[in-house]
C-alpha cells in the first residue's frame, strides 16, 4: 500500500465518507423533521462518497475543485463548515453563500470550492478555465472537475475535453457514472453504454487518458485521481476518469408547488423500472459500511473506534442543524447586493 | 488624438489594457493563428490564444479563469454566436457572485458585432443589445464612434463584472479622433451627440449618425433636435435621457432591431413612467420592421430604420 493510503489517511477518507452520509441523511431527515425548512430542489450524493473522498484526498493549498448541483459532498471533504452549509441549505444569514445559492449552489472559495452550476455539463468549461489559469501561473496546481454521467451528452463536455487536451491543461474530469440521468438510464442515452463499452471510451476521441474505476472503491479512486494529478502537474494534460458509483437515492426530493410537503421518493430503479434486485445488490454494495468493514477486518480501525466516530459524526451534524434552525432569515436588502461587483 | 477607424479603436482599447494589467486574456476562433499576430507577438501564447469554433467552451473558460483572477476577453466576431452558448452568457456568467454570496467575481468582456445589415442575410445581422440588457449580473455596451470603441473597451476589461460588448459591424470602418494613451469612457454615462430643445431623439451604435444625419435635415427646417447615444444601456444613464425629455417633451427612439427586441422599447416604458406629465406628444419608435433581415439589397434597407424615417418620425411627435 503506498504512503498516501497509509492506515491514518485511510481512517480520514472512512472519516471524511462518514461526514458526507451523516450530513446529507440530516439533510434528508430535515424534510419530515422540519417541513418546510429546505426548499426547491436537493440532490444527495449517497453511493459516491468514496469517490469523492478519494478524489479529492490528493487535494492541495492552490488546487479547485467545481462540481454540479449534486454538491454537498465536496466543500465538507474540503473542510467547509457543516454549520454553513446546512445553514446554506436552510436559506439564513449565516449560510456559506449568504442564502442566496442553497443546496445547488454551494461554494467555498477559501477552500478552493469554486462553485457549481445547476445546469448539466455547464460547469465543465469553468473548470477548464481555472486550470488555463494555473497553467499560466506554473505553480503545479491542478483542477478537479466533477460531473456526471448525463453531463457527457453535452456539447459543453465535448468542447470542453477538446480544448483541455489541445492545451494540455491540468484538469481532471471526474465523471460520477451513477448509471442514471433523473429517470434515463445510461443505456438509453450513451452509445458507449449501449454498445456495452466503458463511458471512459469517450476520452479517446480527445487524445487523453480515459479510465475507469470502481467508484464504490475509495483506494481505487484515490490511486487513479493520484496518476491523473500527478499527470496534470508535470503538464502532460488532461484524464478523464469514470468512477462507477450507484446514487442510493432518488434524483431529487419530489418537484412540487409550494404548499406541498417534499420528500425524496423511492429511487427510480424501484419506482419507474420496478428493478428492486438492482437496487438492493446497490444497498448491499453500499461503499460507507463496506469501507468500515475493510478496516475492521484489516485492523486498520476498531470495531470500538469505528463506533465512536460514527457517534462524534452524528453529534457534528446534529449540531450543523440546530445551528442552521436558529441563524435567522438574511436581511430583505440582501437579495439585491451581489448582482454586480 | 489619432485618427483611426473604430475597428481599430477597439484593438488599442484591448492593447491599452493588455499592456496595463498582465491579468488579461484575448483568445477566441480564428484569432493569432500566426506567429507574428500583433496580439501573440505582444503578450506571448499564455495569454493570446486560438480557440475551436467552440463557443460554450471558450465562454465558458473565460468564466473559469476569472473565478481564479484573470480578465478575459473572448473574440466572438458575430452576437449570433452568443446565441450558441447562450447558457453560459446569461445563465452562468452573471449568477456566479451572486449565487456565492459575493464570494467570487466574474470580470470577462464577451466581444462581438452585430447588425451586419451589409447583405450577410438572416443569421448574421442581428442587434441583440436587449437580449441581453435585462438580465441582472450583466453590462452591455454599445459603441458608437471610435473614441467610444476604444475607452468603453478599456473600461468593460476593468471591470469586474461581466460584458457583453457589442460593436456594430456597419461603424467598423467609421474613422474618428482617438485619445492617445490611457483613454477610459465610463459606464452609464449617456452622450449628448447633439443639442437641441424641440425633441429628444435617442438611438445606439449605427443609428447614431442616421440620427444626426436626420437632425442636420430637420435642423433646416427650424426643427432643432437633441440627440442622446447611451453608449451603454446597462447600466442606462436614464437621468440624461429624463432631463432632455424634461427639455424638450418630445421623444423618438431609433432602433436597429425590431420593435419588441429592441432597447428602445425598454427606455420607452421608463420615459413613460417616469415623465407622463413631460410629455406633450406620445412616444414615437423607429425600430426595424418585425421581420428577419432579408439579403436583397432593397429589401434590407426597407426593413431597417433610416434617415428619412427617423426626420418622418420626428415631424410627426412635434405635429
Amino acid at each position: 500500500m503506498s504512503q498516501s493510503t497509509n492506515p491514518e489517511r485511510q481512517i480520514w477518507i472512512y472519516t471524511q465518507m462518514l461526514r458526507i452520509r451523516t450530513f446529507e441523511e440530516r439533510v434528508k431527515r430535515a424534510f419530515t423533521e422540519h417541513p418546510g425548512v429546505i426548499r426547491g430542489h436537493t440532490h444527495l450524493a449517497d453511493g459516491a462518497e468514496g469517490s469523492i473522498v478519494g478524489s479529492l484526498s490528493h487535494f492541495r493549498e492552490g488546487d479547485a475543485a467545481l462540481a454540479t448541483y449534486r454538491c454537498h459532498g465536496y466543500p465538507l471533504v474540503l473542510g467547509s463548515d457543516p454549520k454553513a452549509m446546512m445553514a446554506e441549505i436552510f436559506g439564513r444569514a449565516d449560510g456559506l453563500c449568504k442564502g442566496l445559492g442553497g443546496s445547488m449552489h454551494l461554494t467555498d472559495v477559501k477552500r478552493g470550492f469554486l462553485g457549481t452550476s445547476g445546469i448539466v455539463g455547464a460547469g465543465i468549461p469553468h473548470a477548464a478555465g481555472v486550470a488555463w489559469a494555473a497553467q499560466i501561473r506554473k505553480k503545479g496546481h491542478v483542477v478537479l472537475s466533477f460531473f456526471g454521467d448525463g453531463a457527457a451528452k453535452q456539447g459543453a463536455f465535448h468542447e470542453t475535453l477538446n480544448i483541455a487536451s489541445l492545451w494540455k491543461l491540468p484538469v481532471i474530469f471526474v465523471m460520477e457514472n451513477n448509471g442514471y440521468n433523473v429517470v434515463t438510464t445510461t443505456v438509453q442515452e450513451d452509445a458507449n453504454a449501449a454498445a456495452g463499452e466503458p463511458l471512459a471510451t469517450k476520452a479517446k476521441a480527445y487524445a487523453m487518458p480515459g479510465v475507469t474505476v470502481d467508484g464504490n472503491d475509495p483506494l481505487a479512486v484515490h490511486a487513479v485521481v493520484g496518476e491523473a494529478i500527478e499527470r496534470a502537474r508535470a503538464g502532460k494534460g488532461p484524464t478523464l476518469i469514470e468512477s462507477k458509483v450507484y446514487r442510493l437515492s432518488a434524483h431529487g426530493n419530489i418537484i412540487a408547488p409550494p404548499g406541498v410537503p417534499l420528500h425524496y421518493p423511492e429511487h427510480e430503479a424501484i419506482a419507474t423500472f420496478g428493478k428492486r434486485e438492482e437496487y438492493e445488490a446497490a444497498l448491499r454494495g453500499d461503499p460507507v459500511p463496506r469501507f468500515r468493514g475493510i478496516l475492521v477486518k484489516s485492523g486498520v480501525l476498531s470495531a470500538a473506534k469505528a463506533d465512536e466516530l460514527t457517534a462524534r459524526i452524528e453529534n457534528e451534524m446534529q449540531e450543523a442543524v440546530s445551528f442552521a434552525l436558529k441563524s435567522p432569515f438574511p436581511k430583505l436588502e440582501s437579495a439585491l447586493e451581489y448582482n454586480y461587483a | 488624438m489619432s485618427q483611426m477607424p473604430y475597428i481599430a479603436a477597439i484593438d488599442a482599447g484591448i492593447h491599452q489594457e493588455m499592456r496595463r494589467d498582465a491579468n488579461v486574456l484575448y483568445f477566441g476562433q480564428n484569432l493569432a493563428t500566426t506567429e507574428n499576430h500583433h496580439f501573440l507577438a505582444a503578450y506571448g501564447s499564455d495569454r493570446v490564444r486560438v480557440t475551436p469554433i467552440s463557443e460554450t467552451a471558450e465562454i465558458g473558460i473565460a468564466i473559469g479563469a476569472a473565478l481564479a483572477g484573470f480578465r478575459p476577453v473572448v473574440e466572438l466576431y458575430m452576437a449570433e454566436f452568443m446565441l450558441v452558448a447562450m447558457d453560459q452568457v446569461v445563465n452562468e456568467a452573471p449568477r456566479f457572485r451572486y449565487m456565492s454570496g459575493g464570494q467570487v467575481k466574474v470580470p470577462i468582456v464577451l466581444k462581438a458585432g452585430y447588425g451586419f445589415t451589409a447583405g450577410w442575410a438572416g443569421q448574421h445581422t442581428g442587434s441583440l443589445a436587449a437580449l441581453f440588457m435585462g438580465v441582472p449580473g450583466l453590462k452591455v455596451v454599445v459603441p458608437s464612434t471610435a473614441a467610444d470603441a476604444k475607452g468603453l473597451m478599456a473600461t468593460a476589461i476593468r471591470d469586474d463584472n461581466p460584458v457583453v460588448y457589442l460593436h456594430n459591424y456597419m461603424l467598423t470602418l467609421e474613422h474618428g479622433e482617438v485619445p492617445d494613451g490611457e483613454h477610459l469612457v465610463p459606464f452609464g454615462k449617456a452622450e449628448i451627440r447633439r443639442a437641441g430643445a424641440d425633441v429628444t431623439v435617442i438611438a445606439t451604435g449605427w443609428m447614431v449618425p442616421r440620427a444626426l444625419a436626420a437632425a442636420e435635415q430637420l435642423a433646416k427646417e427650424g426643427i432643432n433636435a437633441e440627440v442622446i447615444d447611451p453608449r451603454t444601456v446597462a447600466p442606462l444613464d436614464l437621468d440624461t435621457i429624463l432631463k432632455s425629455v424634461d427639455k424638450t417633451g418630445r421623444v423618438v427612439l431609433v432602433d436597429q432591431a425590431t420593435r419588441h427586441a429592441s432597447v428602445s422599447g425598454m427606455i420607452a416604458a421608463d420615459i413613460a413612467e417616469h415623465r407622463f406629465k413631460s410629455l406633450k406628444a406620445p412616444i414615437v419608435q423607429v425600430t426595424a420592421a418585425d421581420t428577419t433581415i432579408p439579403y436583397s439589397e432593397p429589401l434590407e434597407a426597407y426593413v431597417i430604420p433610416d434617415e428619412a424615417r427617423i426626420a418622418a418620425a420626428v415631424r410627426k411627435v412635434l405635429k
